[in-house]
Formats: structure tokens, C-alpha cells, sequence
């Protein structure tokens, strides 16, 4: 069953959403990768105030293809989201309240995803121009000098992906895979 | 002697082209090994997941837009004739092919100047990596991709000994994929460069993954040790973006080089679904 859900995603909402579901957001998100995340991790270390509100916000790790001509988006699929690890629980304990990208997370982000009550959730790796096709206004909100990797505003209508863990922590990464395993 | 000219703008304008084709349209063996492993993947979200990819690459090839936003860091294999002679910098004429693609073509400029200090980024995606040999004859064939480093970050080199034996290079390249897991954007293609140095292995495995997936090692034992790494993958369950399923990876190219006496490097590296690389002989 798909579920839509409409940003910002709420509490309820977060509660409903379980390990394997499909969603498709409407709404706005923020985006930001490896040096966006670096940035933001030093500024709350020094206790110093983000240049972006992340409170109640879903995170994207994308950095797009430029747009062509006539297109609001150049093509936009999730980067890997472990790299972020390092960085993720910190924004989760200020109120961010869920990321997107693709791949396996490490245990201090699921503990901080459970702790919190957030969600992390996987779009499809590879899957760019697709992806793109849901993204319909995009605006600079910092770290422009980063370009690709700059902080940015998406307006997303049915942007496709999967529940990878949920709020109690159970994880599509752990749990498929083994029932497919025969090695 | 006789040599054939070639003028470095014609390199220039063939990197160009080679760069942006490769980044919009998906090699016919990836495209027919995804809607062959469509029909055979035993996952639901696994098929659902293929199908999107596929439809992703019908996108990109019509709109003639990238197929991942990841349009990767310029790597070129060159073979260039000792009877041709370039008027001009050959790799500043091929350099120059890169910048243009990735400005001209909106591709994403994914370089950083330093990797450990300054990590700024060169605006241009150059420089590329250029592997240039020289051949017999007067013609230059290059063959060129956008290599993701989704993907490049997991792919690993060991320097195995002869004592090791085929079983071991085979337990190192599972053990790799294995570790990998969801997180290289599967169903991927796995080259794998056996032999010769601790830098000829990587390269070897490079030119692996710009190998076309239907084409096996000409060497019978090799190509049954590529069939076999296959099927032992596909049972790892990852699936299509490791969300589970039996298609983990596409194909299993493999290189070899002789070595020393004492060695047996095996490097594996990994490439994603979309594995862009194309080819021009000029």
C-alpha cells in the first residue's frame, strides 16, 4: 500500500509509517550532503545558531545535475546516506525530523532515529531523471559556494520512496535481504 | 616514417561527445541484463525497483538528460597509435573534451582540488584520469565513463599471495560485494583486476567495469570464475537498492595481468547499475 503524506510530515504521521512501506510526499523538503553536514556539525558544536531552520524538516542527501533549459531540476537521485552518519544524530536531537537516501545506516543513527521519533527513508539509488520528474521548484536556502552540495528548498509532489527504518527502529536493510539470502 | 595528423580539436569534441552520450544513455547489455533480471527477480519491491530503473533510463536517453545525478569523475582509457601524431597537448586537448561535456551537457561538476585540506571544488569536473598506452598503428581509440563514487567507495584491493589459490581470490571478492551491501546502488557490476602491481590491479579492474557485461574473459577459467562470482552474489539477497531480491549484481567482468612470483593481487571494483562508459576510435 502506498501512503501520501503531506509536509511537514507530522508525529502521527511518523507513528503510522512502518519498516517497507511506500510513500509518496507532497510538500517542501531541504536538501543537503557531505559538506553541507560538515558545516552544520561544527556550527553545533560551537553551540552557534544553523543558517537553516531543520526543526520538523526532512533532509534529502542530494547533489543535483545542473537543470537543463526549461526543466525546474536537473536530475536529483539520493547519494549514499552513511557518510552522513557521522553527523545525522546531532540534527536529529535538534528537531529534524527525518532523512532520505539510499543505503544502510549505522547504529548511533538508529538509536537517535528511535529516540527521536523520526524516520529515515530510501529513495532509489540511480533513479535521477525519475526522480526529478517529482521535484517541481527548487531554491537556494545557504552555502551556495558549495554549489551542487549547496543547501536547497525542494517543492516535491509524490516523491517516491520507501519507509528504511521506522520510528521503532526496524530496518528494511536488516530485514529483507536475509529472506532472499541462500548463501 | 608516416604519420597521421589529427588535430586536437577533434579529440577535444569526440571526449566531449563520448561524455555526454555515455552520461544519457545506458549501454544495450545493462539495459537488456535490468529487463532480463525484471523478469526473473523474485522480490516484488525487487521488480518494482527494476522497473523504475528502467523507465529512469528511458527518461534520461529521450530527454537526452543524465541518468544519475552523479555524472562522476572523467576517467579515459586511450590507445594511441605510435603512427598518429596529435597537433598539439593531447591530454590538455582531452581535458579540455571534459570541461566541455560537463559544462555544455549539465553535468554535475563532482571534483574537488584537494582531497584532505581545501576539498574545493574545481568547477569544471577536471582534471580526469587519463590512462594513455601507446599501440601499434594510426589510430587513436579512446574509451571513456563518468565513474560514481557511490559506488568507487566500495570497491577494495588486497594484496593476496600465491599460496591463497583460487579460492581465495574468489572469497575476497564475495567478502567485498558482501560488505557493500545496499550501499553501492544495486544491481551492480562488479570488475575485478587480478595480477600484475598494486596499481595495475586497480586499473585492471577499472577497465573491468568498461567492459560490456555480455562479453566474457576469453580465457574459459576465467569466464566460469565469472559466472560462478555471479550466481554466488545473486544469492546474497541485496536485491534491487538492497532492498532484497536475487538480482544483487548484473555481471562479473574480469582482467588479468601477469605478476611477480611472489603475488597475487585482486582489486574489486565496484560500479553501479548505471555503468556509463562508451567508446570512439579516431
Amino acid at each position: 500500500m502506498t501512503k501520501k503524506i503531506t509536509l511537514p510530515i507530522t508525529d502521527e504521521a511518523i507513528a503510522d509509517l512502518h519498516a517497507g512501506d511506500s510513500v509518496l510526499l507532497t510538500g517542501t523538503i531541504i536538501t543537503g550532503r557531505d559538506a553541507a553536514h560538515k558545516r552544520l556539525f561544527e556550527l553545533i558544536e560551537k553551540g552557534e545558531p544553523l543558517p537553516v531552520d531543520i526543526k520538523g524538516e526532512l533532509i534529502y542527501y542530494v547533489g543535483p545535475a545542473p537543470a537543463k533549459p526549461g526543466y525546474a531540476v536537473g536530475p536529483a537521485g539520493p547519494t549514499s546516506s552513511y557518510r552522513m552518519d557521522k553527523y545525522t544524530p546531532a540534527l536529529l536531537d535538534l528537531g529534524l525530523k527525518g532523512m532520505i537516501g539510499k543505503g544502510a545506516r549505522n547504529r548511533d543513527v538508529i538509536d537517535a532515529i528511535v529516540r527521536n521519533k523520526c524516520v529515515y527513508l530510501a529513495a532509489i539509488g540511480g533513479a535521477a531523471a525519475l526522480i526529478a520528474k517529482s521535484i517541481k521548484k527548487e531554491e537556494l536556502l545557504c552555502y551556495e559556494d558549495l554549489g551542487t552540495e549547496a543547501v536547497r528548498r525542494y517543492t516535491v509532489e509524490d516523491f517516491p520512496c520507501i519507509v528504511a527504518i521506522d520510528s521503532e527502529g526496524n530496518n528494511v536493510y536488516e530485514t529483507e535481504p536475509v529472506k532472499y539470502r541462500e548463501c | 616514417m608516416e604519420f597521421r595528423a589529427v588535430s586536437a580539436e577533434e579529440i577535444t569534441s569526440a571526449v566531449k561527445k563520448l561524455f555526454m552520450d555515455c552520461n544519457y544513455f545506458i549501454g544495450k547489455d545493462i539495459l537488456c541484463a535490468l529487463e532480463k533480471a525484471r523478469d526473473s527477480e523474485k522480490s516484488p519491491v525487487g521488480r518494482d525497483v527494476l522497473s523504475q530503473i528502467i523507465e529512469n533510463d528511458r527518461i534520461a536517453a529521450e530527454e537526452e538528460i543524465p541518468l544519475c545525478q552523479d555524472t562522476g569523475m572523467a576517467v579515459l582509457f586511450v590507445e594511441y597509435g605510435d603512427k598518429v601524431c596529435v597537433d598539439g597537448d593531447f591530454d590538455e586537448a582531452v581535458t579540455e573534451g571534459v570541461r566541455q561535456a560537463y559544462r555544455d551537457g549539465c553535468l554535475r561538476k563532482s571534483v574537488v582540488s584537494d582531497p584532505v585540506f581545501d576539498r574545493v571544488n574545481t568547477k569544471d569536473n577536471t582534471p580526469a584520469i587519463i590512462h594513455t598506452k601507446i599501440v601499434k598503428g594510426d589510430k587513436i581509440k579512446i574509451t571513456a565513463g563518468g565513474k560514481g563514487f557511490g559506488s568507487e567507495n566500495m570497491s577494495a584491493i588486497k594484496m593476496l599471495t600465491p599460496s591463497y589459490g583460487v579460492e581465495g581470490v574468489k572469497k575476497f571478492i564475495l567478502d567485498t560485494v558482501f560488505k557493500a551491501g545496499p550501499n553501492p546502488c544495486p544491481p551492480v557490476v562488479v570488475g575485478v583486476g587480478i595480477g600484475g602491481t598494486f596499481e595495475r590491479a586497480a586499473q585492471l579492474a577499472k577497465k573491468a567495469t568498461f567492459r560490456a557485461i555480455d562479453a566474457s574473459n576469453p580465457d574459459p577459467r576465467y569466464s566460469a570464475l565469472e559466472d560462478e562470482l555471479l550466481g554466488e552474489i545473486n544469492k546474497m539477497g541485496f536485491g534491487p537498492a538492497g532492498l532484497g531480491g536475487n538480482t544483487t549484481a548484473l555481471g562479473v567482468n574480469i582482467e588479468t595481468s601477469p605478476t611477480h612470483i611472489a603475488g597475487m593481487p585482486v582489486a574489486v571494483n565496484i560500479c553501479c547499475h548505471a555503468a556509463r562508459h562508451a567508446s570512439v576510435e579516431i
